[in-house]
């Protein structure tokens, strides 16, 4: 996304290179096209544009990908500083997270 | 995110293509002529069911090996469009929701493609629209009329739901095939290795918008990398603007106008209802102006502004809209008035664009965190020092 970059060097995107077998499925739903499928193994082409959605991480078969996924919403994260429990997001109108 | 948790309100056997009943349902009132309810000369059986009323967007049912399924029109009528207004706005229903299950558009066959979509009505309504002229299967989740992503990312649209709504709507008797489109936004909560265990489809990701469903189902149900890249134009930022808006300015935004009133009047002469007018309604006006740099102006300006920080870029913004609110003031502003006036609008404006950061498909949780840890110490020092010039700013009149 041109124009749509948010900061540099947070993202808990991890790869394990041994563990993959190839299959493509990370590349596909990744929304930010980080990751990059070639010669049977994927590799992570543009780490600062994930925004730790989780969906690759979810969907890969043998679990070569962690993150901490969650929700990037300012007034959940305030709400479980002040609560404890790990952010949801309490807004259910569309757009919001 | 809970995935195992059953949805509440529908059990899977509810038809789909009734409308829920009118206590938990927020069908528009207004039905107009041309939209009239279904139940074309033909149906035989009786649709209507005591409590439910069938929405103006099913065309007709017909009988398959799994059931009777609704068929549903793909032009929007002036009742979704309406529905969709007032939904922008929280006017009269906060959940905009449809029945669960199995729908089609056109006249599938037991080779139609099976499309798997969320039971908010305006995600519905967009897939059908943009299902024009196709024969497909819809299978609706229940996601308790939420759109696929913010669903997907609570774990209702996921893998158990899938699971559990491909076995009640009987897809392995519909169709011939064993694969399910399901929305590529929806794989943040499905997890399409296990669907397959567990029930036997294979999980096909579609593309991100609706409107490129056609030319991937036309392409063999192969998207272009195009398809699979969110985007975030110009429309779609503003049209979270009302959301935004409704989030700041309710009851809590009230409270917040009476108390600054209130702070207004008092002054050396103790308390004075003209000073109540005038100090404490320019406060409003400055919050006012704060909150929508922040909320709107902010968001439609985004991929312009300098720095990667919402709350940064917020601060900019703010400090423009400051600067013309204190050189356009109608009557002296004064010094202390005036640097109130240049810190609360960028602080308000500040936090309101921090906020955005929940509303953006670009922003991650650890940089929203990071952001705000660095953000909000700024943010309530320039909003406290405000308030003490303001309040000095009557004494030193
Ligand atoms: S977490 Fe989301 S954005 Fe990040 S790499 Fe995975 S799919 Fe892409
Ligand atoms: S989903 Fe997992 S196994 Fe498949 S390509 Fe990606 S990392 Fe490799």
């Amino acid at each position: 996304m041109n124009g749509f970059r948010y900061l540099e060097g947070v993202t808990t995107l991890a790869l394990d290179p041994d563990r993959c077998v190839g299959c493509g499925l990370c590349q596909a739903v990744c929304p930010h096209g980080v990751l990059a499928v070639a010669d049977g193994c994927a590799r992570i082409v543009d780490r600062d544009g994930c925004m730790e959605c989780g969906a690759c991480a979810r969907n890969c078969p043998v679990e070569a990908l962690a993150v901490s996924a969650g929700v990037g919403c300012a007034s959940a994260i305030i709400k479980s500083w002040l609560t404890g429990a790990p952010p949801t997001c309490g807004c259910d109108t569309d757009g919001c997270c | 995110m809970d995935a195992s948790r059953p949805p509440d309100g529908a059990g899977p056997h509810r038809p789909s293509g009734l409308a829920l009943p009118m206590t938990d349902t927020c069908c528009p009132s207004v039905t107009p002529a041309d939209e009239a309810p279904c139940c074309t000369p033909g149906s035989d059986a009786n649709d209507d069911l005591p409590g439910y009323r069938v929405w103006p967007f099913v065309e007709d049912w017909f009988d398959t090996p799994a059931g009777r399924v609704p068929r549903v029109r793909t032009r929007l009528g002036p009742a979704d469009l309406l529905g969709r207004w007032a939904m922008r706005w929280g006017i009269g229903r906060d959940r905009y929701r449809i029945a669960p299950g199995l729908y089609a558009v056109g006249r599938p066959d037991p080779a139609a493609p099976v499309l798997v979509t969320a039971n908010y009505k305006m995600t519905f309504d967009l897939v059908r629209r943009d299902l024009d002229g196709v024969d497909a299967w819809i299978l609706v989740l229940e996601t308790r009329g939420i759109n696929v992503w913010c669903a997907a990312g609570k774990g209702t649209f996921g893998t158990e739901e899938v699971v559990r709504r491909a076995k009640a709507a009987g897809l392995d008797r519909l169709v011939s095939h064993r694969k399910l489109v399901v929305p590529q936004l929806g794989a943040v909560g499905v997890a399409a290795h296990e669907v397959r265990r567990r029930c036997g489809f294979s999980v096909v990701y579609g593309p991100i918008r609706s409107r490129d469903l056609k030319a991937f189902l036309a392409a063999g149900l192969q998207a272009t990398p195009e398809m699979r890249r969110v985007r975030f134009p110009l429309g779609d930022r503003i049209a979270l603007a009302p959301v935004e808006l409704r989030g700041v300015l309710g009851k809590p935004g009230l409270v917040a106008a009476l108390a600054l009133v209130v702070l207004g009047g008092l002054g050396p002469g103790v308390f004075s209802q003209a000073a109540a007018a005038t100090r404490g309604l320019g406060a409003v006006a400055a919050t006012l102006a704060g909150v929508f740099a922040g909320a709107v102006a902010t968001p439609a300006l985004l991929p312009w502004l300098p720095w990667r920080a919402f709350s940064a870029k917020g601060a900019a913004v703010g400090a423009a809209a400051a600067a013309v609110l204190a050189a356009g003031w109608p009557g002296p502003l004064g010094a202390w008035n005036g640097l109130a006036v240049l810190l609360a609008v960028p602080a308000t404006s500040s936090y309101c664009a921090m906020n955005f950061t929940g509303s953006t498909p670009f922003t991650s949780p650890s940089g929203v965190e990071r952001e705000m840890r660095r953000a909000i110490p700024w943010q309530a020092a320039a909003a406290a020092t405000a308030g003490i010039a303001w309040l000095a700013g009557a004494f030193a009149a």
